[in-house]
C-alpha cells in the first residue's frame, strides 16, 4: 500500500485515503478547524432541534416572529426589517472574509489586513444590532426567559439561548480575526516561511458561523 | 508551491527540550507527561467514586446498621459514583490517558499536533475535577438527581443538592466537554495527519483505531450533553421551561410550564449511548493488542475489527432511545430502536469472536496483562448477552429499573473497561516507568479482582429477575423478595468490600516497583508496534531521537514462519523479513 500505485475507481480513493503519513492534504490547523466545525455543527443542531421540540411541546400559543421582530420607521412597523439588515450584514462579511484569503494567498499583507478588519467591524456590527434587539425586546416588548406577554415563556428562552450563543461565536470570531490580521501586518507569518493558511482557516470558522446564522433565521424568524 | 506535509517540514521537529521542573512535569507539553497526569487525576476521583460505591453498599447489605448514611446521601453517592466513574475516570482514563500517551508513540510521530491546546485540555479537565467535587462542600451537599440527572426531579426542590450541587455538576459537565474537545481534536488531528512514513491506516494498531473513533463519538456526543447541561442550567437560574413542565413541586405550583423532560432524555441518551463506546472502543482496541502480543498470534481478522469498530461507532448514534422504553414512545420508534440495537451485536459479536479465535492455537503467556485481557473477554461476553436482553422492548420492560440492569450495565460498562485498563497499565508499564512489575502481586490482583467482581455483579441479575428495584435506599420487606435474596445483598456487600480492598495491591504494586523494580528493556513483551521501538525507555520528549521511524509492515506480525525470532516489529523492512499478513500464518 505504501508504493504510489494509483488505482483507478472508488479503490483508489479509498487507498489514497488510507495512506501513509496524512489522510487529507491540508495542514495540521486546517484538519483540526474543520474537525471542530463538524462537533460544533452538532451543538447547534442539538439547540435548533430543541428549540423546535419545546416549540411544539408548550402548550401556550407561539408568538408571531413577523410582528414581534417588526421595526417602525416613523410610518407602518415593517417586519423582520432588522433582521435583514443584520442578515445582510453578515452574508456581506463572509465576502470581505473570501476576498482577505484570496489577497493572503497572494501574500498582498496590507490589503489582506484591511479586508479582514473590514470582516471584523461587519462582524462587530451585527453583535451590535443584536444587542439593540435584544434591548427592544427586553426593555420595550418585556420578553423574559421565564415568560412574555405574547405568548409561550419558550420563545423568549429559547430565542435568547440560541442567538445568544451565536453571538458569542460571532464575537469570538471578530477577537479571532483581529488578532489574525494584526499578526498579518506585524509580518508575524512572515518570521514563518510566508504561510497564509492561517487567513483561510480563521475564514473556515467565519463563514461556518454566518451558515449557522442562515438556519436561526429560517427556523427562529422565518417558521 | 508542491504541498509538503508538515511532517516533513524541517522547523515544526525542533522541539525545545524542556529543562526545569516546572516545564517538565508540571506546565509540560510533552504528550506523555500529560498522559500521566490526566491519568493521575483520573484515577484519584475513580478511588473517591470507589469508596462511595463502598459506602451504597454498606447501606444496602447493613440497613440502617450505619446512621451516617442517610436517604439523601445514599442518593448523592449514587449519582456521584455513577457520573464519576462513567465520565471524570473512564472516559478521561481512555481517551485523556492512553490515548495522549499511545497514539504519538504508536502512530510514530513526535507528539500531538498541537501540545500546547493539550496541555490546556488536561489543566481545564483538572478545573472541571474541583468544580465536581467542591460540590460535596456546598450547602446541601452534592446533587442527588441520579447519575441521568432526568429532569424535573433534579431541579425540583426535595432533591438533595437542588440549591448548588445540580448547578455545580452541570458547570462541571460543561468545562469537561471544553476540555475534552480540546485534547479530542488534537487526537483525531494526530492520527489523521501525523502518523510516520509507511503508517498507513491500515497499518496502525487497533488500540490506535479504537482511541481514534472513541475520540470522533465524543466529538460529536458531548454537544448533546453541553446543550442539555446549557438548557437545564437556564431552567435552574433563570426560570425557563425547556425541561420543565407545568407541576406541582412539593405542594407548590411551581413557575414552569409547557416544557419537555423527554427532550432532556432524548439529548441525554443521544449523548449518554455513544458515551457507552466511548468508553468500550478503547477498551476494545487496547485489549486486542495485549491479546495479539501475548499470544504470540497475529490479530485474527485485522480488516474486519477495523470496521467492526467502525460499524459499532456509527451505530451507536442511532440507539440511543432503548435506554427510554418505560419512558414511552411510539411503538414503531421501540421497534426501531430494539432492531438496531441487535444490529449493533453483530459486529461486537464478531470482535469477540476474532478475540477467541487469536487466542486459537496461539502461544499463550499467562502474564499478568493477558490474564487481565483473558478475564475481559469472560466479563464482556456476559455483560453483552444480558445486553441482548434490555435491548427488546418486551424484555427490558419488566427489568427496567432493577438490579438486572445494574448487573448489566457494571458487567460491560464497569467490569470490563476496568479490566482493560488494568491490563493496560500492567502491559504498558515498563515503557511507562522503565521498570518492571511484581508479576505475583499482580496475579494476586486479578484473580481476587475478577472472581471478586463476579460475586457481586452474578447474584445481582438473580435480584433482577425477582424485581429487586435499584437506587433504592431501603428494600424493607417486600413479599416478593425471599429471607435468601436479603443474605444474598449482605454477601455482594462483603464481595465488594473486599474487592476495593484488594485494590490496595495494585498501587502497592505499582509504588513498589517504582522504588524497586526490575529494570525493563526497551521491549519485554517482544512486541511489535511502535512504541516498543523508541531509543529510549521511557521514551524522551520527542520521542524518537533524531530520525523518526519508518513503517513496513502491520503490527500483528507475530510468528511469521521462516524469521528466527517470534516478532518482526513495524520498522523491519519489507526485503528483511517475510510478511506474516499477506500469506497467512501456517501452522
Amino acid at each position: 500500500m505504501s508504493e504510489a500505485v494509483l488505482n483507478p475507481g472508488l479503490k483508489g480513493v479509498a487507498s489514497d485515503f488510507a495512506g501513509e503519513k496524512q489522510a487529507f492534504h491540508v495542514p495540521w490547523g486546517k484538519a483540526m478547524m474543520w474537525i471542530f466545525l463538524l462537533s460544533d455543527t452538532f451543538i447547534f443542531s442539538c439547540f435548533l432541534i430543541s428549540y423546535m421540540k419545546v416549540r411544539i411541546s408548550t402548550t401556550d400559543p407561539w408568538p408571531l416572529p413577523s410582528e414581534v421582530f417588526a421595526l417602525s420607521f416613523g410610518g407602518d412597523p415593517i417586519p423582520l426589517i432588522l433582521i435583514a439588515i443584520m442578515t445582510f450584514v453578515l452574508i456581506t462579511s463572509s465576502g470581505t472574509m473570501a476576498m482577505a484569503v484570496n489577497m493572503g494567498y497572494r501574500k498582498d499583507r496590507t490589503k489582506t489586513f484591511w479586508l479582514m478588519v473590514a470582516t471584523a467591524a461587519l462582524g462587530a456590527m451585527f453583535v451590535g444590532m443584536q444587542a439593540f434587539e435584544w434591548t427592544k425586546l427586553i426593555v420595550d416588548e418585556g420578553v423574559r426567559p421565564w415568560g412574555n406577554p405574547m405568548g409561550a415563556a419558550q420563545f423568549g428562552s429559547s430565542f435568547f439561548m440560541i442567538t445568544g450563543f451565536h453571538g458569542m461565536h460571532v464575537s469570538a470570531g471578530v477577537i479571532y480575526l483581529l488578532v489574525v490580521a494584526f499578526r498579518v501586518r506585524s509580518g508575524f507569518y512572515e518570521k514563518r516561511g510566508g504561510n497564509y493558511e492561517i487567513v483561510e482557516i480563521a475564514g473556515l470558522y467565519w463563514h461556518f458561523v454566518d451558515l449557522v446564522w442562515v438556519f436561526i433565521f429560517a427556523f427562529f424568524y422565518l417558521w | 508551491m508542491a504541498y509538503v506535509a508538515i511532517a516533513d517540514r524541517d522547523h515544526e521537529i525542533e522541539h525545545h527540550d524542556p529543562d526545569t521542573f516546572i516545564t517538565k512535569y508540571i506546565w509540560s507539553q510533552d504528550h506523555k507527561v500529560i498522559a500521566i497526569q490526566y491519568s493521575l487525576i483520573a484515577i484519584f476521583v475513580g478511588l473517591i467514586a470507589l469508596g462511595l460505591s463502598v459506602m451504597m453498599r454498606l447501606q444496602l447489605g447493613f440497613p440502617n446498621d450505619f446512621s451516617f448514611i442517610t436517604p439523601e446521601h445514599y442518593y448523592q453517592f449514587v449519582t456521584m459514583h455513577g457520573m464519576i466513574m462513567v465520565i471524570y475516570l473512564l472516559t478521561a482514563l481512555f481517551l485523556g490517558g492512553f490515548g495522549n500517551y499511545l497514539i504519538p508513540l504508536m502512530c510514530g510521530s513526535r507528539d500531538m499536533v498541537f501540545p500546547y491546546m493539550n496541555m490546556l485540555s488536561v489543566w481545564v479537565y483538572l478545573l472541571s475535577v474541583i468544580i465536581l467535587l467542591a460540590s460535596f462542600f456546598v450547602p446541601g451537599g452534592s446533587t442527588g438527581a441520579g447519575w441521568t440527572l432526568y429532569p424535573p426531579q433534579a431541579i425540583a426542590a426535595g432533591t438533595p443538592g437542588v440549591d448548588w450541587g445540580i448547578l455545580l455538576m452541570l458547570l462541571s459537565l460543561a468545562v469537561f466537554i471544553v476540555a475534552f474537545t480540546m485534547g479530542g481534536l488534537n487526537y483525531v488531528t494526530t492520527v489523521l495527519q501525523a502518523r510516520c512514513k509507511g503508517m498507513t491506516l491500515m497499518r496502525m494498531p487497533l488500540s490506535v483505531w479504537g482511541i481514534f473513533t472513541a475520540t470522533v463519538l465524543g466529538l460529536l456526543a458531548f454537544p448533546a450533553l453541553l446543550v442539555s447541561a446549557i438548557m437545564m442550567i437556564l431552567d435552574k437560574t433563570v426560570m425557563s421551561s425547556f425541561f420543565m413542565p407545568a407541576a406541582l413541586i412539593a405542594g407548590e405550583q411551581s413557575s414552569h410550564t409547557g416544557g419537555s423532560p423527554v427532550l432532556f432524555q432524548h439529548l441525554f441518551w443521544f449523548f449518554g449511548h455513544p458515551e457507552v463506546y466511548i468508553v468500550a472502543l478503547p477498551a476494545f482496541g487496547i485489549v486486542s493488542d495485549v491479546l495479539a502480543t501475548h499470544a504470540r498470534k497475529n490479530i485474527f481478522g485485522y480488516r474486519m475489527m477495523v470496521w467492526a469498530i467502525l460499524a459499532i461507532g456509527g451505530l451507536s448514534f442511532i440507539v440511543w432511545a432503548h435506554h427510554m422504553y418505560v419512558s414511552g414512545m411510539n411503538p414503531y420508534f421501540g421497534f426501531f430502536f430494539a432492531t438496531t440495537t441487535l444490529i449493533i451485536a453483530v459486529p461486537t459479536a464478531l470482535k469477540v469472536y476474532n478475540w477467541v479465535l487469536t487466542l486459537w492455537q496461539g502461544n499463550i503467556h499467562l502474564r499478568v496483562p493477558m490474564l487481565f485481557a483473558i478475564g475481559f473477554i469472560f466479563t464482556f461476553i456476559h455483560g453483552g448477552l444480558t445486553g441482548i436482553f434490555l435491548g427488546n422492548v418486551v424484555v427490558d420492560l419488566p427489568l427496567s429499573d432493577t438490579y438486572f440492569v445494574v448487573a448489566h450495565f457494571h458487567m460491560v460498562m464497569g467490569v470490563s473497561p476496568v479490566l482493560v485498563v488494568f491490563a493496560a497499565i500492567y502491559h504498558w508499564f515498563p515503557k511507562i516507568t522503565g521498570k518492571m512489575f511484581d508479576e505475583r502481586l499482580g496475579r494476586w490482583h486479578f484473580w481476587l479482582t475478577f472472581l471478586g467482581t463476579y460475586s457481586i455483579y452474578l447474584p445481582m441479575h438473580y435480584l433482577g429477575f425477582l424485581g429487586v428495584p435499584r437506587r433504592y435506599f431501603a428494600m424493607g420487606d417486600p413479599s416478593f423478595m425471599p429471607e435468601s435474596a436479603h443474605s444474598l445483598n449482605t454477601a455482594i456487600t462483603v464481595s465488594a468490600i473486599i474487592v476495593a480492598m484488594t485494590q490496595i495491591l495494585f498501587f502497592v504494586n505499582i509504588i513498589k516497583s517504582l522504588r524497586s523494580g526490575e529494570k525493563a528493556g526497551p521491549n519485554p513483551w517482544g512486541a511489535t508496534s511502535l512504541e516498543w521501538l523508541t531509543p529510549d525507555t521511557p521514551p524522551k520528549h520527542g520521542n524518537w531521537g533524531h530520525h523518526l521511524p519508518e513503517v513496513h509492515r502491520w503490527a500483528y506480525d507475530y510468528s511469521v514462519p521462516g524469521y528466527p525470532d517470534d516478532f518482526i516489529p513495524q520498522t523491519v523492512p519489507a526485503d528483511k523479513a517475510p510478511s506474516g499478513r499477506d500469506h497467512g500464518v501456517k501452522h
